[in-house]
């Protein structure tokens, strides 16, 4: 049997004046989309950070697609890929040769063909050989999606994947993601204050606060939980309520 | 559908080459950069060029070997353009805030430096390289007089730039952009304590101990020995190759050091201008 695509136990992040993530832990299952939420500073960036490697954790155990992090993160880097609107591709270069680039870091094969057909899916060919930094922000978040499905992931981490897109490009990009996931049976986490997005695409929510998870569980458990209209007002109850009147999942 | 041609130590040629053509690709892309390349050197070899023209009919020292402010002037670009060639392809993932990009793929630190060293050859050589063939038409001087021993000092000098440029590195990742100018500046506080245009022994006894740690010393003496004595000086050869070693792994450390500190403090996805 597969082991979950991420298994965290007591992650704790502590920087020298604030605790970032205190003591968390959770497991995400293979081939579902979760959602991490969380108002800003509640540790989501800092829990994805820890997912990619990027950032060391004070302790704490951290599985990913079966593999510790900590110790064999080049075993799994290449199994997984990372998505954010707030982390552009060069700009001076062009679409292609940043693609280019990726393609021989993660050492694929068939690199040009590979990319031709993320172009095609993605719709990104008109600008291949135009420089990343001209791009709209729907463009460019298309280019970054090419990047993130380039190696094929298993598992796909996404910063809030349509910050800052219109509602109608924000709404091809989440059909995308709906329909690549359900082709691959690719596991996504996403950190997202879209709560419309969530709702639509997530199966599971990590609700986060103050570095903790205060609660979980699939969308509408949540609404009927918390007796609430939809999501949002689910999230606002959540991060407007004082930390010790809510009591942390357990 | 992946392929990677392993190095041993778990690293792949081609991912050392990805980084290369990344880099390869900023300066194509920018000719004031690749001009910047040229400018220095250029306008060195020219300034001092004439300065040794007048210091010939003027100075026993240049009599004696007109080559040896050339000679000097152009074995310092290769240290320094060696350091600043690393730095600025180390910087220019620094302004594109592409460490968290690249530090989730499965490129390796030790590749990523490789690629950055291998640039700073391909950086040096472009800058040096032409300002060498100037100098053979404008004062029918050509460094390459000195022979095989050329080999040997631009080799000692680019590892000492190396290591100075990895520690920069280092320094940059650990205190942010604000260290950046260190990469302009941090090579020249050698200049004067290097014996470059004048021998060690001009400088004052105390200094003259520093001076002999640094394997750029060993390079400009050594230098001087084959045009004013004809001498190759392989005992100078043999410490600078060692001190060089013993910078490369103190500034190596720096860097790995600094990039393990970045990585526990979350700097990597936040760096940049």
């Amino acid at each position: 049997m597969l082991a979950p695509s991420i298994e965290v136990k007591d992650l704790v992040k502590r920087y020298p004046t604030a605790t970032a993530v205190d003591g968390i832990s959770f497991t995400v299952a293979r081939g579902v989309i979760t959602a991490l939420l969380g108002g800003n500073g509640a540790g989501k960036t800092t829990t994805l950070s820890i997912l990619l490697g990027l950032l060391l954790p004070t302790s704490g155990n951290v599985r990913v697609l079966g593999e510790d992090i900590l110790r064999h993160r080049y075993r799994v880097l290449p199994r997984m890929n990372f998505s954010s609107p707030f982390v552009d591709l060069p700009h001076r270069l062009t679409v292609r040769q940043n693609l280019l680039i990726y393609a021989r870091l993660y050492a694929l094969r068939s690199r040009r063909e590979r990319i031709a057909a993320l172009a095609e899916d993605l719709q990104i060919g008109a600008f291949l050989d135009r420089p990343a930094g001209k791009l709209s922000a729907g463009q460019k978040t298309r280019v970054a999606l090419a990047k993130a499905l380039l190696n094929e992931p298993e598992l796909l981490l996404l910063d809030e994947p349509t910050a800052s897109l219109d509602p109608d490009t924000g709404d091809w990009v989440r059909s995308y993601l709906e329909a690549w996931q359900a082709r691959t049976g690719a596991t996504i986490l996403m950190a997202s204050h879209n709560m419309a997005e969530v709702e639509r695409m997530c199966s599971n929510v990590l609700m986060m606060k103050t570095g903790k998870i205060v609660d979980r569980g699939s969308p509408q458990a949540l609404i009927d939980r918390y007796g609430r209209a939809n999501l949002e007002e689910v999230f606002l109850h959540i991060v407007r309520t004082r930390e010790l009147e809510l009591e942390p999942w357990s | 559908m992946s392929r990677a041609r392993s190095i041993g130590a778990d690293g792949s040629l081609g991912r050392i080459w990805a980084m290369l053509l990344r880099y390869l690709y900023l300066l194509r892309s920018s000719w004031p950069r690749a001009l910047e390349l040229l400018y220095w050197p250029t306008l060195q070899m020219l300034i001092w060029g004439f300065m040794s023209q007048f210091l010939y009919v003027n100075s026993n020292y240049v009599f004696r070997a007109f080559g040896v402010l050339l000679a000097a002037v152009m074995l310092w670009d290769v240290l320094f353009r060696g350091q600043l060639g690393l730095s600025i392809s180390f910087l220019e993932e620094m302004w594109a805030r592409n460490l968290g990009h690249l530090f989730v793929t499965p490129l390796r630190p030790f590749e990523w430096v490789l690629a950055l060293l291998s640039m700073s050859l391909i950086r040096v050589l472009i800058g040096v390289v032409p300002a060498a063939l100037l100098a053979i038409v404008l004062y029918h001087y050509s460094i390459f007089s000195l022979g095989l021993p050329l080999i040997a000092f631009f080799a000692v000098l680019l590892a000492m730039g190396w290591a100075l440029g990895l520690a920069i590195c280092g320094l940059i990742l650990r205190h942010g952009m604000g260290a950046e100018s260190l990469a302009w500046l941090a090579v020249f506080t050698l200049s004067p304590i290097s014996a470059v245009y004048y021998p060690v022994s001009i400088l004052p006894h105390w200094l003259q101990h520093v001076s002999w740690a640094l394997p750029s010393t060993y390079v400009f003496e050594g230098m001087r020995a084959l045009l004013f004595q004809k001498a190759f000086r392989a005992d100078y050869l043999s410490i600078a190759g060692a001190l060089d070693l013993v910078l490369l792994a103190l500034g190596a450390s720096a860097f790995f050091l600094a990039l393990r500190d970045a990585r526990q403090r979350g700097a990597l996805l936040q760096m940049g201008e």
